[in-house]
């Protein structure tokens, strides 16, 4: 037996041992969250450039060519840029959504005279350096040109370049241009399966709850059910994608790319989760009430119906609500049944073609482009705000509406 | 009419035989109250059921056969052309013509006639499916409201339908297991029709591409997967040696030294690393962990240090599955009795030394089945690995070099252009069927485990 002093010594060991895991773990989840957040906060902003508008009376606005007004009123403003390069470079400084955007304030401008300056959506390049996210080496920054860079210190001097809010992020779907790419569309795609997801196992989960916990009896028929249901909740979610793929595509033949088949494929998958909760949830009523029910003259489905079920249902919406989050996450599944595509288009139901937002966020990470870096994290951002505000509902839920015994 | 508004009739009849069947209950003339076997909800409930099972049954047949009929006679009007890849894609050409989805007319001799078909004789279905389906409704709907009387058992019927339900509803989930064995059993057969087991279960060189064009050089696919699975194995064990000690300490530190306050701050802020979404992981190994690692080789001066290194994956992976070994280790520990770790105590044992030689021995089993639940998670994650490691099939056991895991590669066989049939589609079904048991061994084995342990200390 060693002495006193070492065995006493060897116990501060291994405590901080301990400690140091406990820390390390936190700490690493807060460098995730720091990394995600400090990346991604700045894509909440965007880049617009002020252009000096001029157009005078007698013009009809709504039948003016938004493309070559801009540019005119843009060349107006830098008559120095003479050369064919010169004109492409300053241009270049735009998004094609600026003109887009000059389009729409015509239609919806009620003069008849415009003259002033008016700010319009830069492109990413520029986007990226007046963030800072590229730094300037001499007179480029990035894929911004020196050619360029002479604008750009022209509008940095005027003082025509500022951020404004970013109401493509969450305004719009996919798009090549980063800045003008968002994440609606995934998020409907997500929306609709994730409805369906509920739709088709939440049902199904409780009903056979209920008849594992109450009208079977224990025998090698409910075991199987059971060894059954504990195993497909671990089976990897890239191998549910499979199943999606041969049955839901190969041989119902349903539409590719659907939000449809993504929530029925992720739906099986919550339904063990949803089984598992749903029996804990039925077990922890008292029997004392439902045979105080029986006792009454019930039979076994109306206890079950008027008593267990309500009783039971606090428990069984928190594991639905955290098997459900679970789903929205997931992105292999989806990426089987061919989930994983660029969709510009807002999904206008769960048969049209669309992503989800984790398939969003796997998409951009792949970009080359810089500015989706900082999409990719502000997506990450959306995603973890919306499964935060489900697993705090699925707390709040368990806290207020669980009864103790 | 359309299909929508079939529907909604179909439960607008129902929704009236309920009430109607309900009130005609609540109106029955008798002597005796006693007398009426079921409460009037009842009535309406049997006759709901009555309305609409048939209605839904027809519908979803007349669907079925409707869509097999279509799909043999437009294939008919191509039937000269010889590649069923290029039929199916004329007929779904047609259907999304016909749809107003697309407004292209293909270039085949036949695609307007088949238009033409197509469209009138959806529409044909639809008013003779929408007549008989109405029909049929009625009829069931005038059926049931006859059917109330005193004497008609309706609760017991009801009672007896829902037991079905859940019943059938509790079997669907053999039918999931089943699906999954079946479609892959069935693809990974048609495989090794191509392919022989022992190339693929010993082979040592893995390259799925297969010649596009026939006769085209220097691209026979190779399908030996043994590169993947140490791939796979060498990921997993990276991420155990990073998990372990991290989850099996904290599980040790919450359960033996923290606090309760503390242990109540702690423990749901390790799990909230179980809760996000893996594809963040992905992200994170991407942006951070890769380049601080590449620094660190640069600084270390480690030669073909791969920039999709196995050490990169695995440790994110790693980061992933803490919580997980955390949380089952510490429902572990807790479940050894008090007596045996205050026998030791009493007995002046410091706290560590209990740890060690009483509360993880008694533990054992507990702690092998969460290890064993967590690798098993470790070999079946995509996201990180897709991100993280490479599609390059390196034998080695480097963690610097790249490898590849089995996901890794079904996500890289089955996403993009496929070509059904080739056997580098089929592959990707073979690699899932080893990955679906290898997890379901390790799953049964660990559960298992844990289930006897438990009941050592009930």
């Amino acid at each position: 037996m060693s002495n006193i002093i070492q065995r006493n010594k060897s116990e501060k060991r291994f405590q901080f041992y301990g400690l140091l895991a406990v820390g390390l773990a936190i700490f690493l989840l807060l460098i995730l969250l720091f990394k995600i957040f400090s990346t991604g906060f700045s894509a909440f902003n965007q880049t617009y450039l002020g252009v000096k508008i001029q157009i005078e009376k007698g013009e009809n606005l709504a039948e003016l060519d938004a493309r070559s007004t801009l540019r005119k009123n843009l060349r107006n403003m830098f008559p120095e840029a003479q050369s064919r390069s010169d004109k492409k470079n300053l241009y270049s400084l735009f998004s094609p959504g600026a003109y887009i955007e000059f389009e729409e304030m015509l239609e919806a401008y009620d003069g008849d005279v415009i003259d002033g300056y008016y700010y319009f959506l830069a492109s990413d390049d520029l986007d990226m350096y007046f963030k800072g996210t590229v730094t300037r080496q001499g007179n480029s920054a990035g894929r911004i040109k020196p050619s360029q860079m002479k604008f750009v210190d022209e509008f940095v001097k005027m003082n025509l370049i500022e951020l404004q809010f970013n109401r493509y992020l969450l305004g719009s779907a996919d798009s090549r241009n980063p800045e003008m790419a968002g994440i609606l569309g995934a998020i409907y795609g997500s929306l609709f399966a994730i409805l369906i997801a509920f739709v088709t196992s939440f049902p199904l989960g409780v009903l056979t709850a209920i008849y594992l916990e109450k009208l079977t009896k224990q025998n090698a028929f409910s075991d199987l059910i059971e060894t059954n249901i504990n195993n497909l909740a671990a089976v990897p979610s890239i191998v549910f994608g499979l199943l999606g793929l041969a049955i839901f595509l190969n041989f119902f033949e349903l539409p590719r790319s659907a939000s449809l088949v993504g929530g029925l494929t992720l739906g099986l998958m919550t339904l063990p989760t949803i089984v598992i909760a749903s029996r804990s949830a039925i077990k922890s009523v008292p029997p004392s009430i439902e045979e105080a029910s029986i006792g009454l003259g019930s039979s076994k489905v109306q206890t079950i119906f008027n008593f267990t079920l309500p009783l039971a249902m606090p428990g069984i919406l928190t594991g639905t609500i955290i098997g459900i989050a679970r789903a929205i996450g997931e992105t292999a599944p989806l990426l089987m049944i061919g989930m994983v595509a660029f969709i510009v288009d807002i999904p206008q139901g769960p048969l049209d073609a669309s992503t989800a937002l984790p398939v969003q966020i796997f998409l951009w990470q792949d970009s080359p482009e810089r500015a989706f870096v900082e999409r990719t994290s502000a997506a990450i951002i959306v995603l973890l705000i919306f499964l935060f505000l489900l697993n705090i509902t699925a707390v709040y839920l368990r806290k207020k509406l669980e009864k103790k015994w | 009419m359309t299909i929508e508004f079939l529907i909604l009739t179909i439960l607008g009849l129902t929704a009236y035989s309920f009430f109607l069947s309900k009130r005609k209950a609540s109106a029955l003339n008798v002597i005796n109250p006693l007398d009426v076997h079921s409460q009037p909800h009842y009535h309406g409930l049997f006759s709901a059921i009555l309305t609409i099972v048939p209605a839904i049954i027809l519908l979803f047949l007349w669907s079925w056969l409707e869509n097999s009929i279509f799909k043999s006679n437009l294939e008919s009007y191509f039937s000269d052309v010889v590649d069923p890849y290029k039929i199916n894609f004329y007929v779904s050409g047609v259907k999304s013509f016909v749809a107003g989805a697309s407004d292209t007319l293909m270039n085949h001799s036949n695609f307007s006639a088949a238009v033409e078909y197509y469209e009138t004789s959806t529409k044909m279905s639809l008013a003779l499916k929408s007549i008989v389906i109405v029909i049929i409704t009625l009829i069931a709907f005038r059926y049931s409201l006859n059917l109330v009387t005193a004497k008609f058992k309706a609760r017991d019927l009801v009672e007896d339908i829902v037991i079905r339900t859940m019943k059938y509803a509790s079997i669907f989930a053999i039918f999931i297991t089943l699906g999954i064995v079946l479609s892959l059993l069935f693809e990974t057969l048609r495989f090794f029709e191509s392919v022989a087991i022992t190339e693929f279960l010993f082979g040592t060189h893995w390259s799925p591409q297969m010649s596009i064009r026939e006769g085209q050089v220097g691209s026979s696919g190779s399908f030996g997967a043994v590169p993947v699975f140490t791939g796979t194995l060498l990921i997993s064990l990276i991420a155990m040696l990073v998990a372990g000690p991290i989850g099996l300490f904290s599980a040790i530190y919450l359960s033996q030294y923290a606090s309760n306050r503390a242990r109540s701050y702690a423990k749901p802020i390790i799990e909230v690393l179980a809760g996000i979404p893996t594809v963040v992981y992905g992200f994170f190994a991407v942006i951070t962990v890769g380049p601080f690692f590449r620094d660190l080789g640069i600084f270390f001066n480690i030669d073909g240090f791969s920039s999709e290194s196995a050490l990169i994956a695995g440790s994110v992976l790693g980061i992933m599955i803490i919580p997980f070994i955390a949380s089952l280790t510490d429902d572990s520990l807790s479940a050894v009795p008090r007596s045996l770790k205050e026998g030791s105590l009493a007995m002046g044992a410091t706290l560590s030394e209990t740890t060690t030689r009483v509360i993880i021995p008694a533990s054992f089993h507990g702690i092998v089945g969460s290890f064993l639940l967590a690798f098993s998670r470790a070999i079946g994650e995509t996201m990180i690995v897709v991100m993280a490691a490479g599609f390059a099939a390196n034998l080695t056991a480097n963690p610097f070099n790249a490898v590849t895991t089995v996901t890794v590669q079904i996500v890289g066989l089955l996403t993009g252009d496929q070509e059904f049939d080739s056997p580098k589609t089929m592959s990707a079904f073979a690699l899932a069927f080893v990955l679906f048991f290898l997890t379901l061994i390790l799953n049964i084995i660990s559960l298992s485990i844990v289930k006897k342990f438990r009941e050592q200390y009930e």
